[in-house]
């Protein structure tokens, strides 16, 4: 029998933006790296590795706060050795981020071999004076844990970044049209491995938020395609940070709305309700998808003569 | 004498296998038009980019205004007031006219500032350019226009061009040459590169002429005549096309309302194109980049289906053949973009002839490629059309673009045709090479068979051309004859300077 009255709608939008945070992490960072016309799919690498790096540095320091720092470092080192790759030695783009999500998930469990069955240290909710007060809206916006809001001012500052600042200017050239750019004068390469290097960072984040505060422990895996649903959201919100929380929500929405309606007995397959949050996400971004990827997205860059 | 703007002394600067630059030693002087003249390969290219510090020489030293002139990069150079306008423009489809003009910029004002300082410099030099325009929407012409707004407010007192005028109209040259003449007034300096030689007679006061890039010679290109200037560029004497007069042969391909939609974002859509094409003719077809070359070619070639009725080779509709049934029939299409399009870059060249000429040549039996037929195809080719290259098994990629253009245009022709269309067939190609690929196209032609010639060079389709037409934001003019066609006919033709067009857009 199923009881629709157990869901509590308060409680499920709450949890909704504590979903959708470690996917807008990754999707942020790998719509940087994109813009700048680099295709990193090795997201979910960085992001598993910096689940584990994250969750060693705060279990032996005792601050998750270290642990979110350490996760993004991580995530950075991690995205470096794909930036040497693609850059420098201008491998292909395409394989060297399958090979590093492949790296990424082998050198996690590896790391995390003595943690699992561990539990993170504790990260408090935020109770945010006044504004955590006011009804309905109190509890489902301004009662998390600080990394929420870390997450959401990313994303508003990248958008601010693209859009008015300067280097944001450049760092669209260098993705538009490489070429063009070195012609100009911008250091393409330079450009480009500071943007893989803030997606790695980016991606750590994600994995870190996901190992210290969502599950809170270390798996093997645990990551669990996040990383991939990040890559999508971003080519579904046409490389626009507005759209990619648009898209992060509704799947953390949906994720947390299956959970709930399997919890309350509904009497379809599990399989349907736990492949719904990919289908609805990709179905409504797929309808509202514009513009274009960035021109120069995928390619080496070589300034030869 | 007046100190140079610009002294070079022994510029050299040498790649793996090649010296680009050999002891190139030459003064401009402030205010003054200089010529850059030579052919592909002659090291203008590296030159100018060592000027704009892009790239850095082995030895040689430059003065600006008698003081040393080592830029690192360009930033540095656009510093100290030298300013480049691209060959192939330095542009960002995606992006606004103001913002391009903001990456090229040292310290660029807000975005609102640069808008009014667009209106104001297009304003005083006559270019009308809107700065919230995406600059992937914008004719070539206008592309330009924004390259040199972007150099004029910088005030520079050395403009760089580099083959500025080679998607222009002749009216758009015009309102150029009006700009460039007006600055040289005010006194900056421009250094002009083109192989275009009447524009340079026009425009220039002193021209220095590089050949495998050493400095061959200096002249003031007012009182040299064009062929001197040529023959100084090749270092021989030059091989004008000779054509007969043809009588008018049956029709053999037929548009009849050609129209199709634009295949993408930034495409021409096709629009009632009309003509008759006869056997033994050239038909030349000029215009604008981006006014539906490509889309044409597509239709004509089978890449882009049409509907019934609408392409008639031989009195019969092969609007719905693809490509190699096209081919099976005698019509071959030669497209614009050598790498990638008309070759596969990293195939051999067999390999490419394969591609193109096996059905006619019927390379393959009961689906097995006889290769060693398709290798000596492709020696004949490379024999027949002085191809340059070690042998048939290097990889297209590592010819250069004449070359790989003689053998492209060659592999068609040799499948004997009885329809060829050619886009672009001498772009970026020297003047030798140029002329053998024309001289190529007329043989053919008498032969019997119908060339159609899609280029934007107006002297290549005058020289060789019986008829001619011209494409405009996909319509095609009614065909006149080449023969006695004016400049400013042919102006009219094309459209007239763009700015002229608001008047004739579809309502």
């Amino acid at each position: 029998m199923m009881d629709l009255s157990a869901i509590n709608p308060i409680l499920l939008l709450a949890s909704l933006m504590v979903a959708a945070t470690p996917i807008i992490l990754a999707a942020v960072g790998e719509l940087v790296v994109e813009r700048a016309g680099v295709l990193n799919l090795g997201v979910e690498g960085m992001m598993i590795t910096g689940a584990v790096c994250g969750f060693i540095m705060a279990v032996n320091s005792g601050s998750p706060l270290l642990g979110f720092i350490g996760a993004a470092i991580g995530g950075a080192v991690l995205s470096l050795l794909f930036g040497f790759l693609t850059q420098f030695l201008l491998a292909n783009q395409v394989a060297t981020g399958l090979a590093l999500t492949l790296f990424g998930l082998g050198l996690s469990a590896l790391m995390g071999q003595n943690y699992i069955g561990i539990k993170a240290p504790e990260f408090p909710d935020w109770h945010i004076p006044l504004l955590g007060d006011i009804p309905v809206i109190g509890p489902i916006v301004f009662q998390h844990d600080p990394m929420v809001y870390v997450g959401l001012a990313i994303v508003v500052a990248v958008w601010a970044f693209l859009k008015f600042s300067r280097a944001g200017l450049i760092l669209r050239a260098v993705g538009e049209n490489h070429e063009a750019a070195h012609a100009l004068g911008y250091h393409v390469v330079r450009v480009r491995m500071l943007a893989i290097m803030f997606g790695g960072a980016c991606a750590g984040l994600g994995g870190a938020y996901l190992s210290l505060v969502r599950v809170p422990q270390w798996t093997e895996g645990m990551t669990a395609g996040a990383g991939w649903i990040a890559l999508a959201i971003v080519v579904f919100a046409s490389w626009k940070p507005m759209r990619l929380l648009l898209g992060a929500y509704l799947f953390g929405g949906v994720t947390v709305l299956q959970l709930n309606l399997q919890a309350a007995g509904m009497a379809i397959p599990v399989e349907y309700l736990s492949m719904s949050p990919y289908l609805a996400t990709i179905a409504v971004l797929v309808i509202m998808r514009s513009g274009r990827a960035p021109g120069s997205l995928g390619q080496s860059f070589h300034a030869s003569r | 004498m007046t100190q140079p703007l610009l002294a070079l002394s022994g510029l050299t600067k040498a790649y793996p296998g090649v010296v680009a630059n050999k002891d190139v030693s030459f003064n401009i002087l402030p205010g003054e038009v200089h010529a850059l003249l030579g052919e592909n390969g002659a090291g203008k290219s590296t030159l100018v980019k060592t000027i704009y510090g892009l790239v850095k020489p082995d030895s040689g030293t430059m003065l600006l205004n008698g003081a040393p002139f080592t830029p690192a990069e360009p930033r540095a150079a656009r510093a100290s007031g030298v300013a480049m306008v691209f060959q192939h423009f330095s542009l960002f489809d995606a992006m606004n006219v103001a913002e391009n003009i903001a990456l090229g910029m040292e310290n660029p004002p807000p975005q609102r500032e640069i808008a009014a300082q667009v209106r104001a410099v297009s304003d005083q030099y006559g270019l009308p350019l809107d700065p919230t325009r995406i600059v992937g929407e914008l004719s070539a012409g206008e592309r330009q226009r924004v390259e040199i707004i972007r150099c004029l407010l910088q005030d520079p007192k050395l403009l760089i061009m580099d083959e500025p005028t080679s998607v222009l109209t002749p009216q758009e040259v015009d309102i150029l040459f009006k700009t460039l003449l007006k600055l040289s007034a005010e006194g900056t300096a421009i250094l002009y590169i083109s192989h275009k030689l009447e524009e340079i007679r026009a425009l220039c006061e002193n021209a220095t002429v590089l050949r495998l890039g050493e400095v061959v010679g200096t002249c003031d290109p007012r009182t040299t005549s064009a062929r001197d200037m040529a023959e100084l560029m090749v270092g021989t004497a030059l091989h004008v096309p000779e054509r007969a007069a043809r009588p008018a042969g049956d029709t053999i391909l037929a548009l009849k309302g050609l129209s199709a939609k634009a295949p993408h974002q930034f495409g021409t859509a096709l629009r009632d194109i009309t003509i008759d094409v006869q056997k033994g003719e050239v038909l030349g077809i000029g215009g604008v980049a981006g006014n539906g070359q490509d889309e044409l070619v597509a239709a004509l070639s089978g890449e882009m289906r049409t509907e019934a009725g609408m392409v008639n080779f031989g009195g019969e509709s092969i609007s719905h053949l693809g490509p190699n049934q096209r081919r099976k029939i005698g019509l071959l299409a030669a497209p614009e973009e050598r790498m990638g399009h008309a070759a596969a870059p990293d195939m051999s060249l067999v390999e490419n002839a394969v591609l193109t000429a096996t059905t006619r040549k019927e390379f393959a039996n009961k689906g097995f490629l006889n290769w060693r037929k398709a290798r000596t195809f492709a020696d004949d080719v490379i024999t027949a059309f002085d191809v340059r290259t070690p042998g048939s098994n290097n990889a297209a990629r590592s010819l250069s673009g004449g070359n790989l253009q003689k053998f492209v245009i060659g592999r068609e022709i040799m499948q004997d045709p009885d329809v060829l269309v050619v886009n672009q067939p001498t772009w970026g190609v020297d003047a030798s090479a140029a002329a053998a690929i024309r001289q190529a196209l007329l043989d053919l032609a008498a032969k019997g068979a119908a060339v159609i010639c899609i280029s934007q060079d107006l002297d290549e389709l005058m020289e060789i051309s019986d008829r001619f037409a011209a494409l405009n934001e996909g319509r095609l003019s009614d065909p006149r004859p080449a023969q006695g066609l004016s400049v400013e006919e042919i102006g009219l033709m094309l459209g007239g300077a763009h700015d002229m067009e608001v008047s004739h857009v579809d309502a």
